[in-house]
């Protein structure tokens, strides 16, 4: 959202459903209208092209203490009336909660940033086509034992509005794009698949050289990969599954799920929960960020959160809600779903260091570089700590990147890993991510294979 | 209260209107596909049911073909000009030239019912619902006084389709859904443990006529416990033994995906090219089956019109078939299976599984674990992913325990495992006589999440790779 509150259509609409609030009642509506566009091209094809549009509202009651919540995904004049009627009805059937409330106005100001890309919103869909096309024809060209599994592009507009009967009020309007090639390549009846990507405010910024090349190399470097053997080892994170590790640490600080006795960092505040080399930073505001914004999911400002500084843990985040709860103030980072908003990091990135990740390599005497991993999903317990996933990357022998290797797991602990960091590069990468992306070296994992 | 079919609410003129739209550029074929869900969610935390949640969702997709080129635009407008306009905005983005005259004539309906609803969820009062999560709040902490968090949530949705293309299919279904989750958090002086346990089946609130939430709650709470104690996992490769029922999603990853067309047509599995050839131990009998009533997975109709079906994928090791949609057997001039499906009225369909299982053994499930000198037992697993051009998968063990000597011992820290699809298909040695189906599953693929349920019995795979961290 950008910070204005013109007077639009859907500020209308939410102003309208705010209104109706009764004595006692609190009411926030959420309204928004989007469209995307996606392009998938096979073999010089176009293989589908979606033109989508859609629209919504969210409405959250609390009354006596009670919350209740309802959407649909229209904007007729029959739904909206039924949205707020259920959502009245839900709000009967909670538990009366001290601390439910919606967020109050906290004075905090909105930094404002270039949210919308005009230049996007006019960019001729023929030409979309053809740089789709044209990534598939630049990745083939590089080497041929690769080819294409789709190329694609993507890009959305939101335009929302927001009310409450707390006074605030707020509405704007977002886009975005990004590009993408996912690759394969063949060596004697082996396959390995690889990936690369561009991003940018509109598609004349996307490197499609480099997503062509990362696409390239990360396929045909694991060729010929075998299972390593077990053992203690020091990795290096390439920046995309840093940017993953990053998103799971950010949920460890989640200030509700501190007060509800799911952190491993509850009762640690102030002291050294990771490596001094470490610095972790939510900053929406910082507008290279794919997931830049200027407000959180409960119409207050997004703001810049210091979460660990050289390794000391500074705060939690919070939303009205789990401030309330822990008797401080909201962090400005509600996050919206189809309820009642969570606690989220909006943008994460790192303090950097000074090397590259080639420098990097070249400190290390044996470790592995991790390409990807698999299964973070199923293999990571933000609650227990437990680290363990599926991998596959390149041995580090003396300094310098050797022979592939695939099918083992890296695993550890959180708590262990964010204490065994040895350095943070200075190689960042703004992923289509609310992560970014930087190689971390990590020691003290132990690495399953044979 | 019965539920009314989509059929009585869409004018059939009106879906012919559009669909003749969809071809008005010279494209081959069009399709409409109308979704009206409704769904109730309730969930409690910290001892609070802190949310009520009611959700519509109500549009069409409209998708056309022309040549190899899809072209795909979705409405929450369901009126006459809202279709057309999706169907002219579908035509568009299928070609950019062309046209035509063009007609559909539509069979009669098609039904086949799987869903054998008792109770539709909406005609139960929402604070019976809530009710639930109060009583498995209150069982899971009455175990044990370690347990120090419990979250519950209830869900139920209502989803009623309509599909008709220009072949002239013209199809509808309801399909309705009922879940229920419980999580627990033990703490103790080795930090905290997690237990988990879901309940969920494609039929209405009688579901738990049969199954009691108190009892989902204390295992999972159990679950928590238990793991209080357990050790790091080991490293390396080691025998597996995965108890009935909490398995199926190894057969999911190893080769569910890998047997889509679609990943088979781009060349992007390890099985591609193989039917006809032994590509597991002829212990192992594949079967995907859409139709199989109350299961998580199961559908009347797939999301392009076509009844669903039991689909033998490996049989006695042998690759016997792949799975189909609409696209993919247009391709190569064959019947589809019964396994286009879509996420929602907003997504393309693609090649999906619905309820995968590997059939019964012969062995007593005891036997395996005693004829297992040293290994791990995998009694519950998490969930999986897998790359299916190289093969490799993974998938998560959440509560597992050594084999020392024949016997279950120690329980251990969660992780993952690893291993190569064909390799680990090969390497299953034992299989038990003891199967049943698992928990309700989310099956991710291309940004789409479908409901797909799993199953299998006991079995032991002779070697995969654990990811702990002790040597």
């Amino acid at each position: 959202m950008s910070g204005s509150s013109l007077d639009s259509e859907l500020q209308l609409v939410a102003d309208r459903i705010v209104a109706q609030a009764k004595k006692g009642e609190q009411i926030e509506a959420y309204v928004s209208r989007g469209q995307e566009t996606e392009v998938r091209v096979y073999e010089g094809n176009v293989e589908h092209f979606v033109s989508a549009q859609s629209q919504g509202i969210n409405v959250r009651v609390i009354s006596n203490g009670r919350t209740g919540t309802s959407y649909a995904g229209t904007l007729d004049e029959s739904a909206l009336a039924e949205v707020l009627a259920e959502a009245r009805e839900n709000a009967e059937l909670g538990s009366v909660d001290e601390w439910a409330g919606l967020a109050e106005p906290d004075g905090v100001a909105v930094v404002e940033q270039e949210l919308w890309n005009e230049k996007l919103e006019s960019y001729p869909t023929a030409r979309k086509i053809e740089l789709t096309k044209e990534l598939e024809r630049l990745t083939l060209g590089i080497d041929p034992r690769v080819r294409i599994d789709s190329a694609d592009y993507s890009d959305a507009s939101i335009e929302s509005a927001f009310a409450t009967t707390k006074g605030i009020r707020v509405s704007g309007r977002e886009n975005g794009c990004y590009t993408s090639v996912s690759t394969l390549a063949d060596d004697n009846g082996e396959t390995q698949t690889g990936w690369g990507f561009a991003v940018g405010k509109y598609p004349d910024e996307f490197d499609l050289s480099k997503a062509a090349r990362d696409g390239v190399e990360r396929a045909t470097r694991l060729l010929g990969a075998v299972k390593p053997a077990t053992k203690r080892t020091t990795v290096v994170l390439d920046p995309f599954v840093t940017a993953s590790f990053l998103s799971i640490i950010g949920s460890t600080l989640n200030g509700e799920a501190v007060s509800k006795g799911r952190s491993i960092f509850a009762n640690r505040l102030g002291e050294a929960v990771a490596s001094p080399v470490f610095t972790l930073i939510d900053d929406p505001t910082d507008s290279r960020a794919y997931s830049a914004t200027d407000i959180d999911g409960e119409g207050l400002a997004a703001r810049r959160n210091v979460l660990m500084q050289d390794g000391v843990l500074q705060m939690f985040i919070h939303s009205s809600y789990s401030a309330r709860r822990a008797q401080t103030v909201s962090t400005g980072n509600a996050i919206r779903g189809s309820g009642t908003p969570g606690v989220g990091c909006l943008a994460l990135q790192v303090g950097l260091g000074t090397k590259s990740q080639q420098e990097l390599i070249a400190d290390i005497d044996d470790g592995v570089l991790i390409q990807s991993v698999q299964g973070i999903h199923s293999g990571v317990n933000a609650i227990s700590g437990d680290f363990s996933t599926g991998a596959s990357g390149l041995m580090i022998r003396n300094g310098a990147t050797a022979e592939p290797v695939r099918e083992f797991t890296i695993a550890s602990t959180l708590q262990r890993m964010l204490l065994d960091i040895v350095a943070v590069g200075a190689d960042i990468d703004w992923l289509p991510m609310s992560s970014v992306g930087v190689s971390l070296v990590i020691n003290d994992i132990t690495m399953s294979g044979v | 209260m019965t539920i009314t079919d989509l059929s009585h609410e869409i004018d059939a003129s009106i879906l012919a209107k559009a669909l003749i739209a969809g071809r008005a550029t010279g494209a081959d074929f069009a399709e409409i596909y109308i979704e009206d869900k409704r769904s109730t969610s309730a969930g409690l935390d910290d001892g609070k049911v802190e949310q009520v949640t009611s959700g519509r969702d109500r549009g069409a997709g409209i998708r056309v073909i022309a040549g190899d080129t899809t072209g795909f635009a979705h409405t929450a407008d369901l009126s006459e000009s809202g279709l057309l306009a999706a169907a002219t905005a579908a035509a568009a983005a299928a070609s950019q030239g062309g046209g035509g005259v063009n007609t559909v004539a539509f069979a009669p309906m098609t039904r086949q019912s799987v869903n054998s609803v008792r109770i539709v969820p909406s005609s139960v009062a929402k604070s019976r619902k809530v009710e639930l999560l109060m009583q498995a709040n209150d069982a899971a902490r009455s175990i044990d006084g370690a347990i120090v968090q419990v979250s519950a949530g209830y869900a139920d949705s209502m989803k009623r389709i309509l599909v008709a293309n220009s072949d002239g299919v013209f199809a509808t279904d309801e399909q309705v859904r009922t879940i229920f989750r419980i999580s627990a958090v033990a703490n103790g002086d080795s930090g905290m443990q997690t237990g988990y346990e879901s309940l969920g089946h494609t039929m209405g609130f009688e579901m738990f006529d049969d199954n009691d939430v108190a009892e989902l709650a204390i295992r999972a709470a159990r679950q928590a416990i238990v793991k209080l104690r357990a050790r790091p996992a080991p490293s390396g490769a080691v025998p597996v033994v995965i108890k009935c029922g909490s398995g199926g999603v190894l057969f999911h990853e190893a080769c569910g995906h890998g047997l889509e067309a679609d990943l088979v047509a781009k060349g992007a599995s390890v099985y591609k090219d193989r039917r006809g050839e032994l590509v597991a131990s002829p212990l192992v009998t594949l079967v995907d089956d859409g139709t199989m009533t109350a299961e998580w997975g199961a559908i009347g109709i797939d999301d392009e019109g076509h009844v669903s079906k039991r689909n033998v994928l490996i049989e006695n090791g042998v690759l016997t078939e792949y799975m189909w949609d609409y696209i993919r057997a247009r391709n190569e001039n064959r019947p589809q299976t019964g396994n286009g499906r879509r996420q929602s009225y907003s997504h393309l369909p693609m090649v999906r599984m619905t309820n995968t299982f590997v059939l019964n053994g012969t062995q007593d499930p005891e036997d395996i674990i005693k004829n297992t000198p040293s290994g791990v037992y995998v009694a519950k697993l998490g969930g999986g992913s897998v790359d299916t051009a190289s093969g490799d998968f993974v998938f998560g063990m959440t509560e597992a325990y050594l084999i020392e000597n024949g016997e279950i011992t120690e329980p251990l820290r969660e992780g993952n495992l690893i291993g190569n699809g064909p390799q680990v298909l090969q390497d299953i040695d034992l299989l038990g006589n003891d199967f049943a189906m698992g928990g309700p599953g989310t099956c991710g693929k291309d940004g789409q999440g479908v409901p797909v349920g799993d199953g299998q019995p006991t079995l032991r795979v002779k070697s995969l790779t654990i990811g702990g961290t002790a040597a």
